[in-house]
């Protein structure tokens, strides 16, 4: 008898698609972004983060990257600390992307120095030879500054007008840079991640030539789009005659050196692949 | 023809040309990005970048095509159900006009940048705005058809038809609330992992509403047209139709296992995703036993193996769909390959298929030709299905392989392979999908010409039928 009374249909029809709605769409809204789950660190974006952010978007970088690390072994390993419900509270809209074609970027802030992310976004596969990345080197333009302030407003962030007048001069790529380097990074997990290597350290290949190939070829792909291929340096410093005991050099690269830039690689290449590159760093020390 | 009824099939016409148009400039969009991916430099930006050409892929895909096409035959199929016509021929008109004004201009700002990142809502608000007004005039349009009707009872098409109309308006409008800074840009309405949680809401009942119900309407309508035999139970059909609009909506998180929208909303999603196996495959097998005694029609009517095979890329689809949803699987695939795969076995086999049998079915009946050319379709049939198998298969493995790279750790614990190292080992995977796009790309032109033949032709059915 339903089936001859269509208005009464419809009205079905859409309360029996509302009450799935109002459970799973409607009712998480008192769940999510509770005050009781802020988190006190993180902030708004500043007016060259947002519009950092705006090119993002408009660059559709979301269509290749996530902005979601999972609590899960290979997620935090790959990319840190799992991510928490209060790091998005200031992200209309949110960018956390369904397919990584590229890694994901919830906690890329602090990893590179600026420097690194100004030659990788211009020329990818000059820092990372097969990526397929697309180059975005026309970045370099000036930044339209035209809607800042009214979109601050609009998102009720605050600044000042020092601020705003800071962005002028400023390019496309500054911008992003900026919000690159702030995803992820409100919370100090990089410092509480940063793993204290415990237990007396010891190369375990001391004097052990036949690792050295191995070692170069770590350095080749891990290490040399910032130490250059010559170890002459680069985004980082020169590393060809770095005067510097085994154990320094296996904890630099264990741990990183979250203030200077320079990625942990503990959980990525793990120990003994550390020690490896050590040996082989070690091995074209001019005496 | 039907001039005798006075039903509006010139907007049908109309819908049928333009649908066909955008779904040509999909697919290649969809070849074109395939081509990217594997040879970077093939990315042309500012406009031509990947990051910029994916969304008009899925919206040309998705709106263009789908629901172009769906807008015919929903304007075919309702005046025939009804045995009325269209409440207003002049509306339709109106909507067609609205509907490639939208879709351009879609293309055109989505190329400049202009986009508000959801995810199938992607467009910003003046368009959106536009889709309101498109929306509403089709709902109001078909709706008084139906309630003018002169056939008393509502057959299984219409309520598809139906809950379409109220579905894609309540989604959509609730996906797009947001705060406008200047005639081109706005921010969402809502923040972080509520923003998240209402765009996969929307986003998985985009796949119910646009992907998954029309075609149903068109598949209960044209299988029995084609085949002569009535669809096999009604009682199923009444029973898969309430269950699953009334389950479809429980699970859009399921796109966000693992993230941090709260659990229980996950586990409703993977809970009921289960479920929907159930109304899935009823509608899978009304396909099936509608065809007992009738599956020689596979051989001899050209048509039957499109419904066939889609309702069977449906069933699968809606196999794998689950299991997907479940939280242990989609940690492996999640973010990989395996997802595209997915993606194109419904919008290639399922969908297409069943559209590209609705316009063979319906072209020769509203401009009164005979089909130009049997063998072409059967040549585009097994070409379509060569090419997404190909597309579909790949990624498969490819996602597979990725994820157990991914996932694969040293004895100390540390991972074994960096990202790039996985990302290296998926260019051959990516030079085989672009392979099975191309063919699928070269069976719609086969497609193509064969329509424009027909509809150019002389062969009148009239004419034939003598013969
Ligand atoms: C043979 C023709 C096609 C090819 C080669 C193709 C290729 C692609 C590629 C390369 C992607 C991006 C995958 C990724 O993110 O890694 C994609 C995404 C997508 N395509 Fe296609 N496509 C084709 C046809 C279609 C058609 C006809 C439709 C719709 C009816 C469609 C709907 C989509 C959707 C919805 C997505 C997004 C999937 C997701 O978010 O995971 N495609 N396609
Ligand atoms: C019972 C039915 C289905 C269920 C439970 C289901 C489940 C899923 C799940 C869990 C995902 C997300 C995978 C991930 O990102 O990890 C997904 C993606 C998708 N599915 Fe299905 N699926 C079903 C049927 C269909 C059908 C019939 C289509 C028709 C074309 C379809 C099209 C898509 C599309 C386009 C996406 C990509 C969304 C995106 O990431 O942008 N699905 N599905």
């Amino acid at each position: 008898m339903l089936e001859k009374k269509p208005v009464i249909f419809l009205f079905l029809a859409t309360v029996v698609i509302l009450i799935g709605t109002a459970v799973t769409m409607i009712a998480p809204f008192k769940w999510i972004n509770d005050p009781k789950l802020k988190i006190a660190e993180v902030k708004p974006y500043t007016a060259l983060q947002l519009e950092g952010r705006d090119i993002y978007i408009r660059e559709g970088c979301n269509n290749c990257h996530t902005q979601t690390v999972r609590p899960l072994l290979a997620d935090v390993e790959r990319y840190g600390e799992y991510s928490k419900v209060g790091e998005f509270v200031y992200d209309q809209p949110h960018l956390w992307g369904s397919r990584r074609t590229g890694p994901d970027l919830a906690r890329i802030g602090g990893k590179y120095p600026d420097a690194w992310h100004l030659k990788h976004m211009v020329d990818p596969q000059s820092m990372v030879p097969r990526s397929n990345m697309p180059k975005y080197a026309f970045l370099q333009q000036p930044l339209d500054t035209s809607l800042t302030e009214r979109k601050m407003k609009t998102l009720k962030f605050p600044y000042t007008p020092e601020e705003l007048a800071a962005l002028k001069g400023k390019s496309e790529l500054d911008a992003m840079v900026a919000y690159l380097q702030k995803l992820g990074s409100d919370i100090p997990w990089r410092k509480a991640a940063q793993a204290a290597v415990l237990g007396d350290l010891k190369n375990p290949f001391l004097d052990n030539k036949t690792v050295l190939p191995e070692g170069k070829a770590i350095y080749e792909k891990e290490c040399a789009q910032c130490h250059g291929a010559d170890l002459k340096g680069g985004v980082g410093r020169a590393l060809a005659d770095i005067d510097k005991p085994d154990t320094y050099i296996f904890k630099t690269v264990f741990g990183g050196i979250p203030a200077g830039g320079m990625p942990a690689f503990g959980d990525s290449l793990g120990k003994d692949r550390i020690w490896k590159v050590a040996s082989f760093l070690k091995s074209r020390q001019a005496h | 023809m039907n001039q005798k009824e006075g039903y509006a099939d010139e907007v049908v016409k109309g819908f049928i040309t333009w649908s066909l148009v955008w779904g040509v400039v999909a697919v290649l969009l969809g070849v074109v990005i395939s081509l990217q991916l594997a040879y970077p430099q093939l990315n042309l930006p500012p406009y031509l970048s990947y990051g910029r050409l994916r969304p008009i892929h899925t919206n040309a895909g998705i709106f263009g095509w789908g629901v172009g096409s769906f807008m015919a035959f929903f304007i075919y199929i309702t005046q025939r159900l009804t045995k009325t016509k269209l409440w207003s021929p002049g509306l339709a008109k109106f909507q067609l006009w609205l509907f490639n004004v939208i879709i351009a201009s879609a293309a055109v700002t989505l190329m400049l940048g202009m986009t508000r990142s959801k995810e199938y809502a992607e467009l910003e608000w003046p368009i959106a705005l536009l889709i309101v007004v498109l929306w509403v005039i089709f709902s109001i349009n078909i709706i008084m058809t139906i309630i003018k009707r002169k056939e008393e009872q509502m057959y299984i098409s219409l309520w598809y038809i139906m809950a379409a109309l109220i579905g894609v308006a309540v989604l959509y409008l609730v996906n797009n609330a947001g705060i406008p800074v200047s005639l081109t840009k706005s921010y969402s309405a809502y923040a972080g992992a509520n923003d998240a949680n209402v765009q996969w809401w929307y986003g998985h009942n985009a796949v119910a509403m646009v992907l998954t119900a029309p075609p149903l309407a068109l598949f209960y309508y044209f299988l029995p047209k084609s085949t002569g035999v009535p669809i096999f139970s009604h009682r199923m059909g009444v029973i898969a139709f309430w269950s699953l609009i009334f389950m479809y909506l429980w699970t859009g998180a399921h796109h966000l296992l693992w993230t941090p929208v709260p659990d229980w909303v996950q586990t409703l999603a993977m809970a009921f995703s289960v479920m929907l196996i159930a109304p899935s495959w009823a509608s899978v097998f009304n396909g099936y036993f509608s065809m007992n005694g009738q599956w020689h029609q596979m051989r001899e009517n050209y048509l039957v193996k499109f419904f066939i095979f889609g309702i069977t890329f449906y069933g699968l689809q809606t196999i794998q769909g689950p299991s997907q949803a479940v939280r242990t699987f989609s940690a492996f695939i999640h973010y990989t390959d395996w997802i595209p795969g997915h993606v194109h076995m419904g919008t290639l086999g399922w969908v297409s298929l069943i559209i590209f049998a609705s316009i063979y079915y319906v072209v020769p009946k509203i401009y009164g030709k005979e089909i130009y050319s049997i063998p072409l379709v059967n040549l585009h049939f097994w070409l379509a299905v060569t090419g997404q198998l190909i597309f579909s298969i790949t990624m498969w493995i490819a996602g597979v392989q990725q994820a157990t790279m991914l996932n694969a750790t040293n004895s100390d614990g540390s991972l074994h392979y960096s990202f790039m190292e996985t990302l290296v080992e998926m260019y051959p995977y990516w030079y085989g999908r672009a392979f099975g796009g191309i063919i699928y790309f070269v069976s719609m032109l086969i497609f193509v010409y064969n329509i424009v033949k027909t509809i150019n032709g002389n062969s009148t059915i009239a004419a034939t039928k003598k013969a």
